[in-house]
């Protein structure tokens, strides 16, 4: 019964963040409506972590297998993929390292400066 | 055989078994090409197209599976929630390392898109693939493009994160584990933590953090799309 409740209350808050998808005036995902609603839950109190633990454990520790199906639809756009191969590998590593550059830059600007405020 | 094939049993039994494979061959390689995820998806596709079974006879399982994504991507939250003291008290430079990081994945990722001439569905499909898969897939179905190869490209991105992590950190002179970790986590979302983890307990602290900001930012900059 302590597994179910857990999944009552994760599904109920994916299925209030659908409702809230389709009331919303702009695109937003839903999955991500229901991050957004479980971190106010936590943060506010409201719910309590050890009444998800043990659901979210599993979900987060096998997050890669949910992906298998998602993934597996792949062949029904081999022919895009095979005429798009090299700009796609191209466009992955380079904007991953300019992706990578450009958080380190913004993450030491702010330390520095925010040492310098300390400093005066 | 085909009747037999579109029963759910068989595709949730298939990812299962293949994933589990795709597990052992992880542990006993130890490579991060060997992820567990492409080696299920290729033998995924082996076996259908071997024995010649459609895709949708396959997806009446990969529905189901399907049918837990959401959850899975709400139970982020989780794992920012117990980063939280970290958060607090670095808010400042996590926000916006994470903050440049997105804006620059994301415009980067659109220009390039439109000098190699991809048209906006494809686009659409690589813009979100420095982030969670999760959130990526569910950023680039909401603006038209197709998850699936979102899958693949958030998948590239994280295992050549994984890889190049130790020499970026070099290139880039960065020292701070703090620094280091953001930036890992924020290009290379999961599979970059994994790498960042085997760095300090800090990088892979950040790292993780970094997935689940990054990821919201990138949502909020995708309204603006």
């Amino acid at each position: 019964m302590k597994i179910l409740k857990q999944i009552a209350i994760i599904f109920s808050i994916c299925w209030i963040s659908l409702v809230i998808e389709y009331f919303l005036p702009f695109s937003f995902p839903a999955s991500v409506i229901g991050m957004i609603l479980l971190f106010l839950l936590l943060l506010t109190g409201v719910l309590k972590i050890d009444k998800i633990q043990e659901k979210s454990d599993f979900l987060l520790s096998n997050m890669a297998f949910f992906f298998i199906p998602a993934g597996v639809n792949v062949m029904n756009y081999f022919d895009i993929l095979r005429s798009t191969l090299v700009p796609l590998l191209v466009i992955c590593i380079v904007t991953t390292i300019l992706t990578f550059a450009a958080t380190a830059f913004g993450v030491s600007m702010t330390i520095k400066l925010l040492n310098r405020r300390k400093n005066k | 055989m085909i009747e037999l094939a579109s029963s759910p049993f068989f595709g949730i039994a298939l990812s299962i078994f293949t994933f589990w494979i795709g597990m052992k061959i992880q542990k006993k390689t130890g490579l991060v090409f060997c992820n567990p995820l492409i080696i299920a998806i290729v033998l995924v596709i082996s076996v259908l197209l071997l024995f010649r079974i459609p895709y949708e006879a396959y997806n009446e399982g990969g529905e189901i599976i399907n049918m837990f994504l959401a959850p899975a991507t709400a139970c982020l939250a989780v794992s920012v929630y117990t980063k939280i003291q970290i958060l607090k008290k670095n808010w400042l430079p996590i926000m916006v390392g994470c903050a440049v990081g997105s804006f620059v994945s994301m415009t980067s990722i659109y220009v390039l898109c439109k000098l190699f001439g991809l048209d906006d569905t494809m686009a659409m499909s690589l813009v979100p693939k420095s982030v969670t898969t999760p959130i990526a897939v569910g950023v680039s179905s909401s603006h038209g493009g197709i998850s699936s190869i979102t899958v693949v490209a958030v998948l590239i991105t994280g295992i050549f994160g994984n890889i190049a992590a130790p020499f970026m950190i070099k290139l880039f002179h960065v020292k701070d584990p703090m620094t280091a970790g953001l930036s890992i986590g924020a290009c290379s979302h999961a599979v970059g933590t994994s790498k960042a983890i085997e760095l300090g307990e800090t990088e892979g602290a950040m790292s993780g953090l970094a997935i689940g900001i990054c990821g919201i930012i990138t949502v909020l900059y995708s309204l603006l799309l």
